[in-house]
């Protein structure tokens, strides 16, 4: 699978207006590569290069990522909650993100550190606030009941999400930025951003990885995971924790892309079966395969105008929702 | 690890001293004291609400105790980590559906969680004793077939397997098997006793139905409203006054035809009280009377 990854992602960034061989675009990211570069002859013409490196390859690679990080997550959400409607922004960290981010456009912060812009970090920061805030609300002693901590999710998303409206209309020439980043897009950032999110992601992705056991254990229920020596409680922080990393970086590179986290798990799951150990590696990487074809409708359904990619994945995605929905009530019946 | 029984002096495997138990303020169970020692078969029976669930959940961590002391070998419960007590006893609960569609031979692996190191998987051994398990419980044949797919009692013996699989000193159950037919309950706690007298392995099961307590259970624990009624050998607590003052109704006890233990006999109110003796009423009415006039033979 990861080969259909990299082979998909050099060829997504063929497809576009200005036509570009795949040859070349092979050849092109080959020559960037430390070793292999010097080996490649440099033939093509100059717009082709800044084409591909500058324009489509960031955007494939920060699809990658985004796509992997909300997928994992949405894996793990749904197996912690054991709803299959739960998706990575659950517990409140798209709202949170988007307070972040409208406040740093609307106050125009900037950040303190170079090379980070002050959106991304603002959403950064906003998200991980609020799924702290949420998972406290809910906390009852040491212990975090699950139902409650989904309900608590929602309250804090909708009041944040009101405050985001707020905040729009009293900023009506903010109001497109704000919109736009609400939709998400790959095109927001830049290298420097997305090296920056990459660590949180890949963390969060690993220690999710690692707990695939206990997260097939917790699948029998609370109380015979206990049985079993599951630390439970210890668990749902770990996972939620790692979880909220990985949302918080993603979100804060690519504004809030839905869907994506909620889709891929279920298909994954379909394909391979229940078992964590394989479906979060199988999620990881069709939710990054998953994103990068729909940035690639996004930008060339359309020409010259981008539908933001928040919105592609909508499309293909609300319907395969009701299917889901359907089947499930079939199933009852 | 299963050991065979050693004619030994029982010392107290699990000793609860003064435990008292409230959810959210509602005491369920209030200042419980016993002993189990190595080998024991206990049931632990009771009316609705008495508090045997959670008396059980109490025992292996799944609820904490507000007062009291649960130990396990003389080590407080709270002392000893999940996956270490895991190792040492495993629990089957009252709940057995299972939503995602694991195989059986998955789901029985499952079991061998507390002995797998982490960054390890599952190794020869760990095989060898789910399929050791798997052929004690009759399930082999299953093995890998979905778990949603089966019915009641198989997935019965499936969630029996997986505890057994921990391989533990102990085994707890919640009323195991409420809802299956008469042939597979019978089969179960066959089973269960097997593994009680040929293995050493001691059971703690919360049973709904009186009988089957008697039948195989060594002793008893009679709860009412969170507090212990008696404890002891069938004989003992299985008596008429015990089952009017805790059930408050009215029952006969007989000795089972084969192996001698109490067994409850039920007595519809209409018909059947008149020949041991009709009840009065503060009146002195003869209730018989009341019930079916033209049936008195008079006071």
């Amino acid at each position: 699978m990861l080969v259909a990854l990299l082979i998909i992602g050099v060829f997504v960034t063929t497809i576009g207006p200005a036509s570009i061989s795949i040859k070349n675009a092979f050849r092109i990211i080959a020559s960037r590569v430390p070793r292999l570069g010097a080996k490649v002859v440099k033939d093509w013409p100059k717009s082709h290069e800044v084409i591909v490196l500058k324009v489509r390859l960031p955007r494939v690679l920060v699809g990658i990522v985004v796509g992997a990080g909300l997928s994992i997550a949405g894996v793990s959400f749904q197996g912690l909650f054991k709803n299959p409607m739960a998706d990575p922004y659950v517990i409140g960290i798209s709202a949170g993100a988007s307070f972040g981010a409208t406040l740093a456009i609307v106050l125009k912060i900037g950040s303190p550190f170079p090379g980070i812009g002050g959106v991304p970090l603002c959403a950064f920061v906003g998200a991980l606030v609020t799924s702290f805030a949420v998972y406290n609300i809910a906390r009852v002693g040491r212990k975090v009941p699950v139902d409650t901590l989904l309900l608590s999710g929602i309250a804090v998303g909708s009041l944040l999400s009101a405050l985001v409206s707020l905040l729009m209309i009293l900023n009506s020439k903010d109001l497109y930025q704000i919109l736009y980043w609400g939709m998400g897009s790959l095109a927001l950032a830049n290298y420097h951003d997305l090296l920056l999110s990459i660590p949180y992601i890949v963390l969060g992705m690993t220690i999710t990885l690692i707990y695939s056991r206990d997260l097939n254990v917790l699948m029998l229920g609370e109380e015979a995971a206990i049985s079993l020596g599951v630390n439970v409680e210890k668990l749902k922080r770990i996972l939620l924790i790692a979880g909220s990393l990985t949302v918080a970086a993603a979100v804060s590179v690519s504004g809030i892309i839905g869907f994506v986290g909620l889709i891929v798990p279920h298909i994954a799951r379909l394909i391979v079966g229940p078992d964590h150990r394989i479906l979060l590696p199988t999620a990881t990487l069709g939710g990054a395969m998953f994103l990068v074809i729909s940035d690639t409708v996004a930008r060339t359904v359309a020409p010259p105008t981008e539908i933001p990619v928040g919105v592609v994945t909508a499309i293909f995605g609300a319907p395969f929702f009701l299917y889901l929905l359907r089947k499930r009530k079939q199933q009852i019946m | 690890m299963l050991h065979p029984p050693l004619k030994v002096i029982a010392l107290a495997l699990l000793r609860v001293s003064g435990v008292s138990f409230a959810y959210d303020h509602k005491l369920v169970l209030d200042d419980i004291s016993f002993q189990v020692s190595s080998n024991d078969f206990i049931g632990i029976i009771g009316p609705n609400g008495s508090g045997k669930s959670t008396l059980l959940k109490n025992l292996n961590r799944i609820l904490s105790y507000q007062e009291g002391r649960v130990e396990l070998d003389g080590v407080e419960l709270s002392k000893i980590p999940y996956q270490q007590l895991a190792c040492r006893m495993a629990y089957v609960g009252q709940d057995t559906q299972v939503t995602f569609a694991f195989s059986v031979e998955d789901v029985v692996l499952m079991g061998r969680h507390p002995h797998i190191r982490r960054f390890k998987g599952e190794g020869v051994s760990d095989w060898q004793v789910v399929r050791r398990v798997m052929e004690a419980t009759r399930i082999a044949h299953l093995a890998s077939r979905r778990i949603t797919e089966l019915s009641g009692g198989e997935r019965q013996r499936v969630l029996l397997a997986k505890a057994l699989a921990q391989e533990p000193d102990v085994l707890l159950l919640d009323e195991p098997t409420s809802h299956l037919d008469i042939n597979h309950q019978l089969e179960f706690f066959d089973l269960l006793q097997e593994l009680n007298t040929q293995q050493g392995l001691t059971v703690i099961t919360v049973l709904h139905d009186l009988n089957l307590a008697a039948l195989y259970c060594k002793k008893l624990l009679l709860l009412d409203q969170g507090s212990i009624f008696a404890f002891g050998n069938a004989d003992e607590v299985l008596t008429r006054e015990n089952i009017r003052a805790v059930y408050n109704t009215d029952v006969e006890i007989y000795q089972h035809p084969v192996n001698h233990r109490p067994q409850v006999m039920l007595l519809p109110k209409q018909r059947y009280r008149k020949v041991i003796g009709a009840q009065k009423d503060p009146q002195g009415d003869c209730l018989g009377c009341q019930t079916s006039p033209g049936e008195c033979p008079g006071p």
